[in-house]
């Protein structure tokens, strides 16, 4: 509520038409974050742009927070938003974890989330995935949206780009996957969502948690997976003779052994 | 989520609908589901179909309000046939794209549709073109529109490859259709294909239970 009126009261001072939308836009979390349970722990991941507008803020943000040693969350919504609760459910759950004298579960940390979304719903924008490891259930994903929900999934995608990888979540996931079929599959639906969502994009940041540890992972822009529709477009105008240095100029390997008339073929599944 | 609510509580009967429109070696696949709804609570039909034939080998279908659909549509077959009988000869996609994008771009304060043309001619074999809000055209190897489509943005960019077979296309096509309507509540019922080469044009209906399924939890 307060940072609504605030934001309106910013557009009516500085005059919408000449004030670029950054300043008077609140920091946002536009994001891609999705989470993979497998047998014996999960498989975490997030992009790393943060917004204002149309001005990117932070372009390699780190959206896994870790809230106790094998619990992470995944933030999107606004910035603030999440950064406050993450830092109230950390002290929570350490206090909590300290008077058990045990590690926490994974489901008190989510409905730690859960209860501050909830009653503070009208106030915050936040959806966050928590997810992690414990001793009593294994890998575990939570999903806590705006509004204050919470639900257990196998998989779990947020953000503002995880419409556009519903189709591929649900047509790539299977149950009782291996830890590295799950990152391959988190990896190539980020790319896939970063190439099409505005508000997502930068490197890719991933997580494995499990029993041993939190193994952490960070895939540049060029090491991305590809995919054929968005890298290439072969211009037919090139003169057969000059096709070599302008592809080579584009960055691209040349493989002397294909036949000509399958060259573009190759190259678009390069 | 708050563009879905903007979007159904503008127009009457609604955008709710997803539609594709895919070439393959020899040929193109348009596809729909056939829901149509009431601001995203009352489904008013549960079969309609979305591809419309505007000339022997071109289809077209539209995302959007399902009055303006069916009005712009009767326009265009019109201008088509008119234009086709002039030339003497069979019309080609680009032709048929354009009078929809003239339709769309002087009515753009009135109209909120996106348009999908595909067909076949003898000059460059088989086409999508695509009219995007406001009027802009463009041909693309394959696109996807409607509400449901952004379910599955990631979907078909990851799976798509050019000259694909006409099986593989019509896989391809299936699969999308049902993931789209597996996660769009304004999209569902059975998915309609039309697969247009230059031999004929062929309906297929995929009745709902037929559909792929996904891994559902």
């Amino acid at each position: 509520m307060a940072a609504a009126t605030a934001m309106r009261f910013g557009q009516l001072s500085s005059g919408s038409d000449m004030a670029p939308d950054w300043t008077t836009k609140e920091v946002s979390t536009g994001t891609t974050i999705m989470a993979v349970e497998y047998d014996g722990g999960v498989v975490i991941g997030a992009d790393s742009r943060t917004t204002t507008g149309a001005y990117i803020a932070n372009r390699v943000t780190d959206k896994l927070t870790p809230i106790h040693d094998r619990i992470f969350c995944c933030r999107s919504g606004s910035a603030a938003d999440t950064q406050a609760i993450a830092d109230v459910v950390t002290y929570q759950l350490g206090f909590h974890s300290i008077e058990l004298d045990e590690a926490p579960l994974v489901q008190t940390a989510a409905n730690l989330f859960k209860a501050s979304c909830y009653r503070y719903r009208e106030e915050l924008m936040a959806g966050i995935i928590v997810a992690g490891w414990d001793k009593r259930r294994g890998g575990q994903v939570y999903t806590v949206p705006v509004g204050g929900m919470l639900v257990r999934q196998p998989v779990s995608v947020g953000g503002s780009g995880s419409t556009y990888i519903y189709g591929y979540m649900d047509s790539n996931y299977k149950p009782n996957m291996t830890k590295d079929q799950c990152l391959r599959l988190v990896s190539g639906a980020l790319s896939l969502a970063m190439e099409r969502d505005g508000s997502s994009g930068g490197v890719v940041r991933l997580a494995a948690i499990s029993e041993t540890g939190v193994d952490r992972q960070v895939i540049l822009g060029n090491q991305l997976p590809k995919w054929s529709t968005i890298y290439l477009t072969i211009y037919p105008t090139v003169c057969l003779k000059d096709w070599r240095s302008t592809l080579l100029s584009k960055g691209l390997e040349i493989y002397p052994t294909v036949c000509l008339k399958d060259w573009r073929y190759t190259l678009l599944s390069v | 989520m708050e563009r879905h609510l903007m979007d159904s509580q503008i127009k009457g009967v609604s955008t709710g609908t997803t539609i594709l429109a895919v070439t393959f070696n020899g040929g193109v696949i348009i596809g729909s589901d056939s829901r149509a709804s009431i601001g995203g609570y009352y489904v008013s039909s549960k079969t309609i179909n979305k591809l419309i034939q505007v000339h022997d080998r071109i289809f077209c279908c539209i995302a959007g309000s399902l009055a303006d659909a069916q009005a712009v549509t009767k326009a265009a077959k019109f201008q088509i046939s008119f234009h086709s009988i002039q030339m003497e000869s069979p019309p080609l996609v680009k032709a048929a794209a354009s009078v929809l994008k003239e339709l769309c771009y002087n009515n753009k304060e009135e109209l909120q549709a996106g348009f999908i043309t595909a067909g076949w001619d003898r000059k460059k074999g088989p086409q999508v073109y695509t009219v995007a809000l406001g009027g802009m055209l463009l041909s693309q190897p394959f696109t996807i529109g409607g509400s449901g489509s952004t379910y599955i943005y990631g979907y078909a960019d990851a799976k798509y490859k050019p000259d694909m077979s006409k099986e593989e296309c019509l896989q391809f096509a299936t699969n999308a259709l049902a993931l789209a309507m597996g996660r769009d509540n304004v999209s569902g019922g059975v998915a309609h294909l039309v697969v247009i080469t230059e031999e004929g044009v062929e309906h297929i209906v995929i009745p709902g239970d037929k559909l792929p399924k996904f891994h559902d939890e």
